[in-house]
């Protein structure tokens, strides 16, 4: 199903508000991200699309029906939340076939059902335990079967891995792509975690400042970010930005020529030791990182600080490097990008 | 320290800090409760000299056989039958309307409160006016309904229903405050999932929320029935200390002051004070029953 807002506004009681005028559309059959820090308006996004909240003004369309003024239980809408919401009292067969029952689904058709999704989370041997006693992966494992089991339109996850550990998170992600692979169900992912929202979605939105700055798969965010914003969101570490200003002159020949540039995104990997007798740079070692497979040093240069992960293991306190210019961004002052993410250049 | 075992000597000073604590307690409550327990036992017992003839259950075969206790014992257990889920359902509507309204919460809760906290004498007194026969404010309302005037404190067949109406009253306001604070303590999310559920309001009710206050209403309806069991002041204010019209509002308590105060058998009423002990801590213990199976269900610990 095709979910389509327009020009949405959201605001509460004498606050500044959360969403104006916002456009956007989720497309059918596909796992889309919404990804963006906290306070970025994205769980807001989640609550309007539920019907959880109602928008001050703007449509929300679900194909080519205007739901803005139905309830979230005539929605056909199933919904994770963050902290799963499993229902205490109930054990998990009866959680998974709770959306069953209330649409009065007789009993031995709803635990077939039940069994057929537990089969798909794999909690089978969990059926009859209540929710107090499972880990928090199967918690989560149990509320996806459960906002599954009446075959909502549109499978909502809020935050979905954000209270579990680094190898749950992994095993869950899997889990959350396979599932919607196999159901093809339309499925919105909100998570402010960019390894979240690159492993699983098939499109990336990065909303922030309750805008939506752009839309694309994870190598599009990373090698073509339209705005300043988008381009220090994603990646880790961080993008190195510099004023355009002091960089040496010989390097602006090494970048497209452009009037408007006021700033220079690098990316940590393009930052590299200098080898030809050009365009060399010295930079003052401070600190380095082994992490995992990468190395990052930090540098101070004319530049600034910078943060490289190309550089080897070095004890060398001074070194001459050098910029690729594949992992630079030229931004204008309001942030745009020139070069690179042309789409709204 | 975290790893530390009680020895002989922590337990000795731990008792000490408690002692001042322990000896009121053992004076004033267990002290009184096992000589309560004691006179219950005692036949042919003068309770001036203190002469106790012997002991055995003849105090208790006394209660089988007397007429009045056994209207006592009906009063009661009708008091209790009726008031008690009358007063739960409508405090349980009552607190389920009040959380609708935050706005107006507190003032509702308070005014529920007030009877709680007033002087039940006083209280008698409202409901004396409130019931009397010819312009009582209750009969006043039934003659709009065109239902003729009842004599409610002096027909035997009314007093006990009006005795209920006040017992019901006073104990609404306790029962509405702690189904409000059942209600609090349930998370909005299972409402919000319930609702994405496809859950209709009364689904949501009957499935997410009176499930989830089920500790809270075993709580109320224990504390409502006990509560009940023990109905005196509100006797002894509504009908000038007498027990209504021909002993139509003769509860266990009332019985057990009879028996003490006005007729002197003090073993009969120890007896009877036993009885009711006996009631009230079956309704505990049931209650502590299902407590701790719904805690392994829900919790495992």
């Amino acid at each position: 199903m095709r979910v389509t807002l327009k020009n949405i506004t959201l605001a509460y009681d004498q606050q500044p508000p959360i969403l104006t005028n916002f456009d956007c559309q989720i497309p059918d059959g596909q796992l889309t991200a919404l990804l963006g820090p906290s306070g970025s308006g994205k769980s807001t996004l989640l609550n309007l699309i539920a019907g959880l909240l109602t928008p001050n003004a703007g449509q929300i369309i679900f194909d080519q029906t205007d739901v803005t003024a139905t309830d979230s239980r005539h929605r056909n809408i199933g919904m994770v939340f963050q902290d799963y919401a499993l229902y205490p009292h109930l054990t998990v067969r009866d959680n998974i076939g709770f959306p069953l029952k209330m649409a009065h689904v007789k009993k031995a058709a709803r635990y077939q059902r039940v069994a057929e999704l537990a089969e798909l989370v794999q909690v089978t041997d969990q059926l009859s335990k209540f929710p107090q006693e499972l880990s928090g992966g199967q918690q989560q494992r149990v509320a996806i079967a459960r906002a599954l089991a009446k075959q909502p339109n549109l499978l909502l996850l809020d935050e979905p891995l954000s209270s579990l550990d680094a190898t749950l998170r992994e095993e869950l992600r899997g889990v959350i792509r396979q599932i919607q692979r196999t159901t093809g169900v339309t499925t919105v992912l909100v998570t402010h975690d960019q390894e979240d929202a690159l492993q699983v979605a098939d499109q990336i939105m990065v909303l922030a400042n309750g805008r939506l700055q752009q839309v694309g798969s994870g190598g599009d965010l990373y090698q073509h970010p339209t705005n300043l914003t988008v381009a220090q969101f994603i990646g880790r570490p961080r993008i190195n930005v510099v004023p355009l200003g002091l960089l040496p002159a010989e390097f602006k020949s090494l970048l497209p020529t452009t009037t408007q540039a006021t700033t220079l995104g690098i990316r940590s990997e393009a930052i590299r030791l200098a080898t030809a007798d050009r365009h060399r740079l010295t930079a003052t070692v401070i600190q380095q990182i082994q992490l995992g497979r990468d190395v990052q040093t930090h540098l101070q240069t004319a530049l600034g600080p910078l943060v490289s992960t190309a550089i080897p293991t070095t004890t060398a306190t001074t070194l001459a490097i050098t910029l690729a210019p594949t992992g630079c961004t030229l931004f204008a002052a309001d942030g745009h990008s020139l070069v690179g993410g042309d789409r709204d250049a | 320290m975290l790893n530390q075992t009680p020895t002989a000597k922590s337990t000795l000073k731990a008792l000490l800090y408690l002692a001042p604590l322990l000896v009121l307690t053992a004076v004033f409550i267990l002290w009184p409760l096992l000589n309560a327990f004691l006179i219950s036992l005692y036949t042919k017992y003068n309770y001036y000299t203190g002469h106790v003839g012997a002991l055995g259950w003849a105090n208790f075969g006394y209660l089988w056989h007397d007429p009045t206790f056994h209207l006592a014992a009906r009063n009661t257990l009708l008091l209790v039958l009726v008031a008690v889920p009358v007063s739960v359902a409508l405090a349980l509507a009552i607190a389920l309307g009040i959380n609708q309204i935050p706005r107006l919460a507190d003032f509702f809760q308070t005014v529920y409160f007030l009877p709680f906290v007033t002087s039940t004498v006083a209280i008698g007194l409202v409901w004396n006016w409130i019931f009397r026969l010819d312009g009582g404010l209750l009969n006043r309302l039934l003659s709009l309904l065109h239902i003729p005037a009842i004599d409610w404190l002096n027909d035997p067949h009314y007093s006990l229903g009006a005795l209920i109406i006040v017992c019901i009253w006073q104990g609404l306001g306790f029962n509405i405050i702690l189904f409000l604070a059942g209600l609090n303590h349930i998370d909005h999310r299972f409402a919000r999932a319930a609702e994405l559920d496809g859950a209709s309001d009364w689904q949501r009710f009957t499935n997410v929320t009176w499930p989830l206050l089920m500790p809270i209403t075993i709580l109320v309806i224990v504390n409502t029935s006990i509560t009940n069991f023990k109905v005196f002041d509100q006797v002894y204010a509504l009908f000038h200390g007498a027990a209504g019209p021909g002993d139509a509002d003769l509860t266990l308590m009332v019985y057990l002051y009879q028996k003490f105060y006005v007729e002197n058998q003090m073993a009969v009423a120890a007896a009877c004070g036993v009885v009711l002990f006996l009631c009230v801590s079956v309704l505990t213990l049931i209650t502590v029953g299902y407590f701790h199976h719904r805690q392994r269900q829900l919790g495992g610990r």
